[in-house]
């Protein structure tokens, strides 16, 4: 209906009668720019926010799940449920002595964790929430995620050799790795996606998923591209360094991995930053596969609150496979990683390719 | 471009070392060329203290080697003195006695199987195991009144009759084992991460495993049938059917499988015990001769001196503790404290082993070889 959430903005302050006058003040004093520029910034503030929020309660939804998947209770004293759990963590972590290594790299050891933070945010810009709710819907949206989510290895990698300790420059070392490997198969796997839409926006991949088939299937690309999902999938889970595939951290052999040294609000900002990649990284799963925020329409409800709901309830779905999985199987090596990367995932993917690019050519599908 | 070994010391704070244990390694990259075991950290004198006190006071003493099974450490001590001043034991006491190790046997098991998957990144495995686990210590806490360290066998019997409603209770838990064994195997057994991880990692052949003195669930692991109650058979242990569980690979998947067929045989064997639990008394109430008693006997207990002297002489006494060989060797010089206590702790042999296990692999691989092992670290420097 709308091509992005400003111009749901503009709409709704218009409706509400605002928007006329508010412009005209602008107009008058010749800077309509600064509104614009208020309106994507409140934009910006509102996603951010709900960014933030989103990943305090996946830290409470992670431990919850783990702690009934293991036959325990998790937190449960800091507000219901303990729901209030990941706001004292906060508290507490800001309360740390921040402790920089003497012989570490002191700049780029305090600047890895503001890089590690800043693109898992920036992921979020084209990503379509709901019908109409995305920042802005660029051309080239999926080709944007795919390289704003590969500066995530170079935060990694200053992180490992700042702080100057071979457990976090092993870690360090096996992010970078593990992130190249799966780079590859994961832009193959989406590219097969982009052979239906014949476009890299995000919108556009959502929008071509819109129907059913026969009044029963969704037009899901999952159904047409099932082995592109599950590659899509394991890869995106290599990509998030999640178990099985958490080498960068392996608490068990590299005791905490490239954030070793790390305490306090740093530490913080790594762990945000890595349920911030979870929550992105499975929207992107949903976007590409799932039918994004495509489902029934309820009357009454205006599509934009709908489509946001659906949307929410996929990636949490994909949310809590992530981390079913996380209790289910043990760590894999990094070797059999890179194995499995190189030499079933990219020739697999590439097949994939060439069948998906030879019927959609034949215009079977 | 040039390229330089890298010197990893891995512990003693580490958080997959069990305890306190330092690895240098040397590695090339992430491949281990070479890996020294450092240990000591907990080194408490144990075989000094045995020295220093009698023979009854040095049994807490024994619960902390292994304290993850405390009772057949107990056990291992009670028999060598037992043999050196050649003290009956009452039937239901023996019954007692291997009912009580073998349930020690299977919670170590569980612990062992637990840490190990915590070792390799599932955490869930050791949460599920340490649920049996409490039920299980609730038992041991009923029986003596300790739920790790118990002090309960003692020469010439066991220091308290078994509680009332406490073998239903334990056929409960039984019940509830077996179920719990099925849960288990489905979560690990057949997991292809899991079988990547532990097939042909940390082999050790029969040959090898012998020569550096590996003993229990992990030599049995490299297919050599050597179990202390089947060669050596003690206390009851002839009159149980049961069998030592081999595998013929030897590598860490084998040493895994072995200690679950294990907590198989174990609940067989507790079984087969409880079934044939004689009547009687627990404690012998033979004059053993010795040196006068001090003290008043607790009114639940039969008497049973609490100083006294077995004649000069040596023994080495050895049993199948979950771990492996653990023995006593106890030489007496007719005072009433020993001259010479050796503990042969299983933990500490088998450890000996890891570095020619791991020669040549990962750290992972490392990690995973060590957790098969089993070690407790209380075990290893005493």
């Amino acid at each position: 209906m709308f091509e992005n959430a400003y111009e749901l903005i503009v709409y709704i302050m218009t409706a509400l009668g605002i928007y006329d006058s508010i412009f005209r003040v602008f107009e008058v004093l010749g800077i309509e720019y600064v509104l614009r520029i208020i309106i994507v910034f409140v934009e910006i503030v509102v996603l951010f926010a709900f960014a933030l929020v989103t990943i305090m309660f996946l830290t409470w939804m992670e431990r919850k799940v783990v702690a009934m998947v293991q036959a325990r209770y998790g937190p449960m004293v800091t507000g219901p449920r303990g729901l209030l759990q990941p706001v004292m963590d906060g508290v507490k972590l800001i309360g740390k002595e921040d402790i920089i290594p003497d012989k570490a790299d002191r700049w780029v050891f305090t600047l890895a964790p503001f890089i590690i933070f800043i693109p898992a945010l920036l992921v979020f810009i084209p990503l379509p929430f709901g019908d109409s709710l995305v920042i802005s819907n660029f051309k080239i949206g999926l080709l944007y995620i795919i390289a704003v989510s590969a500066i995530s290895p170079i935060a990694i990698l200053l992180a490992g050799w700042a702080s100057n300790n071979k457990y976090s420059l092993m870690g360090a070392m096996r992010a970078v790795a593990q992130d190249i490997s799966y780079t590859i198969p994961l832009a193959l796997a989406a590219i097969a996606i982009v052979m239906f839409t014949g476009s890299l926006s995000m919108v556009d991949i959502v929008t071509a998923q819109g129907g059913t088939w026969f009044g029963v299937i969704p037009k899901w690309f999952i159904f047409l591209q099932p082995l592109g999902f599950i590659l899509f999938l394991i890869a995106s889970i290599a990509e998030m360094g999640r178990i099985p595939f958490d080498f960068q951290e392996s608490e068990s052999e590299l005791v905490a991995g490239f954030f070793t040294e790390y305490s306090g609000m740093k530490f913080a900002m790594f762990f945000l930053a890595e349920y911030a990649h979870l929550f992105a990284v499975s929207g992107i799963v949903v976007t590409l596969f799932l039918g994004g925020w495509n489902g029934p329409a309820v009357p009454f409800i205006p599509v934009q609150i709908t489509s946001l709901v659906y949307f929410l309830i996929k990636t949490y779905a994909v949310i809590f496979f992530a981390m079913w999985l996380r209790d289910t199987v043990p760590r894999m090596r990094i070797d059999q990683l890179l194995g499995l990367g190189w030499k079933v995932m990219v020739p697999v993917a590439l097949l994939n390719l060439l069948v998906t690019g030879l019927l959609v050519t034949a215009g079977v599908i | 471009m040039e390229t330089d070994e890298l010197i990893l010391n891995m512990g003693p704070v580490h958080p997959s070392t069990h305890g306190v244990l330092r690895f240098r390694l040397r590695m090339d990259g992430e491949i281990i060329k070479n890996c020294e075991i450092v240990m000591g950290y907990l080194h408490r004198g144990t075989e000094k203290l045995g020295e220093m006190k009698t023979y009854l006071q040095f049994i807490p003493y024994t619960d902390r080697l292994d304290y993850i099974s405390a009772m057949p450490n107990n056990y291992a001590y009670v028999k060598a003195v037992e043999e050196l001043a050649g003290i009956e034991v009452p039937q239901r006491a023996e019954y007692i006695r291997v009912m009580i190790m073998e349930l020690n046997r299977i919670v170590n098991h569980i612990v062992s199987i637990g840490s190990l998957l915590m070792d390799l990144g599932a955490a869930t495995m050791i949460m599920w195991g340490f649920r049996e686990r409490e039920t299980a210590l609730q038992l041991f806490e009923q029986l003596c009144g300790a739920r790790m360290t118990f002090n309960y066998i003692k020469p010439g019997g066991v220091r308290e009759d078994l509680p009332e409603g406490f073998i239903p209770k334990l056929r409960e838990w039984m019940k509830d084992m077996e179920k719990r064994l099925v849960d288990y195997e489905q979560l690990i057994n057949d997991n292809e991460i899991f079988h990547m991880r532990m097939k042909d990692i940390g082999t050790i052949s029969a040959q090898e495993a012998i020569n550096y003195g590996l003993t229990g669930p992990s030599l049995r692991g490299s297919g050599v049938d050597y179990d202390m109650r089947k060669i050596e058979p003690y206390s009851i242990y002839p009159d149980i059917d049961f069998k030592a569980c081999t595998r013929p690979e030897g590598d860490s998947y084998a040493r895994y499988i072995v200690r679950i067929d294990e907590i198989k045989e174990s609940l067989q064997i507790l079984r087969q015990v409880i079934d044939s639990m004689p009547e009687g008394k627990i404690v012998s109430n033979a004059k053993y001769g010795i040196a006068p008693m001090t003290g008043s006997p607790s009114s639940v207990m039969t008497y049973f001196p609490r100083i006294f002297t077995p004649h000069a002489g040596e023994v080495y006494s050895r049993i199948e503790a979950p771990k492996g060989e653990l023995g006593f060797y106890i030489v007496s010089d007719g005072t009433t404290k020993p001259y010479r206590v050796k503990i042969r702790s299983p933990s500490f042999c088998n450890l000996t082993a890891i570095p020619k296990m791991v020669q040549g692999l990962r750290i992972p691989d490392l990690i995973a070889a060590f957790g098969t092992i089993d070690v407790v670290l209380g075990d290893v420097d005493r």
